[in-house]
């Protein structure tokens, strides 16, 4: 079994979200950059089906070169081979179109991506994805076994979860739940050694273009201070989520 | 020339945020002065769009009962396609953002998710998003001709306005779906985290899930979702479904109510889109304070059952 991830290099979940030049990029200066948290939960699984049953996994980047030591990461961790499609990610469109024509040249049965990045929260390319190649789709997944060419996928709803059985090649979007946290690889010596002789690819785009950009950012206003209530004076708190904050 | 908009039913009712929807989409139709044409499955009280300003439904009566991606976004194309639609609005559901993708996808549309207000400007057209995991806004601007926004959940409110309205009941040529399904599951009868008014939130100060019965009690009382921080989630004393925050579920409800849960930025991020925060915690460093509209530096297993008695008696007096 061929599987593809994709991967979105994203600030740490701990980082500043600070912006530079009159509010038009975002500030990278002192930030720490991670493999987008739901794509390491895709990946983990990936390694799963990879030492199970010899599945190869791939991973595939759109962007620049800053990511490529996060693209190390994930052959330390595991993955056989890393791709990067050299051109700025704009938007999911984009994105998504580049995906598909590597993936039309190429040929594999599964491919996971993550439910959203955590950065732009676009949580659209791996449907798009899916869309445009005609095959099937299932976000939010909390989990994944494989059958032959069929595969089931559990995805996560508003409030349950639906099982889903489907034809490979499918799509899927990973999120927590899929693989347990401890289940998380953390790359050592041996895998950073490794990843040095693994293949790693750096690809001329096809030229797809953005419909969607992010013009201007804007922070939250600041909040105004907290209403401490005395922890013995309960009936004021109750007065005040009724009268002022009108939520009960 | 309209404005489509994607109706959500479940179980032959229309579901609460199909009126944020109707709302959204009818206050962009009257300014853009647009017909707003909404698009529902096997509803069978769709003429209520029609007090949020929605005078035409098209209400599908041969797709499946149970929310298929595939098959709804085939229908919605078909739409999109013969009644030249140039926006489209869904809301921010696991369905609509299953949806969404698919559809732009086919239509070569923009999709805006996680959308808080109206457009700003139409040409192009400007709107404000979150993003960066609630962190920050994007204004972001679009060149397609069809566009498709994901308004946030609760991000617009939903506002009366009545006008007659037309329910069709149609059938349209659906296309067959990638996907079976093999089950469902789903707790009935208990508020979601996806609509529920209140969300009622344990963290790590609780101290073991023997004592959830507080969050239970009071989340009862309120009519209440039940959420959970990460590492409770991690411990195993609550299902990964209730975690919330950057690695967990969005909240963006109405009142949050966050009892032993310090505040971690990756915490805050995931709730702060919720309007009003209430927060219960023994340390008054803790730096969810500073996030909090109202808050309590108490024990939580003092405070919160006398809390829980004391709404109890309100909720029966009003
Ligand atoms: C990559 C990454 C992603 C993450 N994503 C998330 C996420 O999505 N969601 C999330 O929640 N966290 C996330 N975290 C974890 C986050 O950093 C915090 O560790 C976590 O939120 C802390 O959970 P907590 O507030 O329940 O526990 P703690 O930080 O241990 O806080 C417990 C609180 O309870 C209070 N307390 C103790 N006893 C009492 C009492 N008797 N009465 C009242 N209060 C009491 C304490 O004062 C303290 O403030 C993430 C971390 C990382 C590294």
């Amino acid at each position: 079994m061929n599987i593809l991830v994709c991967i979105s290099h994203v600030p740490d979940t701990t980082s500043k979200i600070n912006f530079v030049e009159n509010d038009t990029q975002f500030d990278t200066s002192g930030v720490q950059f991670i493999i987008n948290p739901n794509d390491e939960f895709g990946l983990t699984r990936a390694i799963w089906f990879k030492e199970k049953g010899g599945a190869q996994v791939h991973v595939i980047h759109v962007g620049t070169a800053t990511a490529d030591p996060t693209l190390r990461k994930c052959l330390a961790i595991g993955a056989d081979k890393a791709f990067r499609i050299d051109t700025p990610a704009i938007d999911g469109m984009s994105v998504a179109k580049e995906l598909a024509a590597f993936i039309t040249d190429n040929s594999y049965d599964l491919v996971i991506a993550g439910r959203e990045s955590i950065d732009y929260n676009g949580a659209m390319v791996p449907g798009m994805l899916a869309a445009l190649l005609d095959i099937a789709f299932v976000p939010n997944c909390i989990g994944l076994k494989v059958d032959g060419n069929n595969a089931v996928a559990e995805r996560e709803i508003d409030g349950g979860r639906e099982k889903l059985k489907g034809k490979l090649p499918m799509v899927i979007g990973a999120q927590k739940g899929l693989v347990e946290e401890s289940d998380l690889k953390i790359p050592n010596m041996r895998g950073i050694m490794l990843a040095r002789q693994k293949p790693f690819k750096v690809l001329s785009p096809k030229g797809s273009e953005n419909i969607t950009k992010d013009v201007i950012f804007e922070k939250p206003a600041p909040k105004a201070a907290v209403k401490l209530v005395p922890a013995d004076d309960i009936d004021q708190l109750i007065e005040l989520l009724h009268k002022e904050a009108n939520v009960i | 020339m309209s404005i489509l908009l994607f109706a959500e039913s479940e179980k032959n009712k229309l579901k609460r945020n199909a009126a944020e929807i109707a709302s959204y989409g009818s206050a962009m139709a009257d300014e853009l002065n647009k017909d707003c044409v909404a698009i529902s499955f096997n509803a069978d009280n769709a003429h209520e769009l029609g007090q949020f300003g929605v005078s035409k439904v098209f209400n599908v009566n041969n797709a499946p009962q149970q929310f298929d991606a595939h098959v709804y976004a085939s229908v919605l194309i078909y739409y999109i396609k013969s009644l030249g639609a140039t926006h489209i609005i869904l809301s921010s559901s696991a369905d609509a953002k299953f949806l969404a993708p698919l559809v732009a996808a086919n239509t070569n549309a923009a999709y805006v998710p996680n959308v808080v207000a109206l457009p700003h400007e139409q040409h192009p057209l400007t709107v404000k998003r979150t993003t960066f995991t609630n962190k920050a806004f994007a204004n972001t601007t679009s060149k397609a001709e069809i566009n498709i926004i994901g308004v946030g959940n609760n991000a617009f409110g939903t506002v009366e306005h009545v006008v007659d309205c037309v329910v069709k009941n149609v059938t349209v040529e659906l296309t067959a779906s990638h996907l079976e399904q093999l089950s469902i599951s789903k707790e009935t009868g208990k508020a979601t985290l996806a609509d529920a008014d209140v969300v009622v939130s344990g963290g790590r100060g609780l101290k073991g899930p023997e004592h959830w019965h507080l969050i239970e009690d009071l989340a009862k009382v309120l009519d209440a979702a039940t959420a959970c921080s990460k590492p409770v989630s991690d411990m195993g004393w609550r299902t990964h479904d209730e975690h919330v925050g950057q690695t967990g579920k969005p909240v963006s409800t109405n009142l949050y109510i966050a009892i032993g849960i310090s505040g971690a930025i990756q915490h805050l991020a995931g709730v702060n889109a919720s309007k009003v925060k209430l927060v219960i915690n023994n340390d008054p460093e803790a730096p969810f304070f500073k996030a909090a509209d109202y808050g309590i530096v108490g024990d939580a297993f003092e405070v919160v059952p006398v809390l829980t008695e004391k709404l109890k008696a309100f909720k029966t007096q009003s």
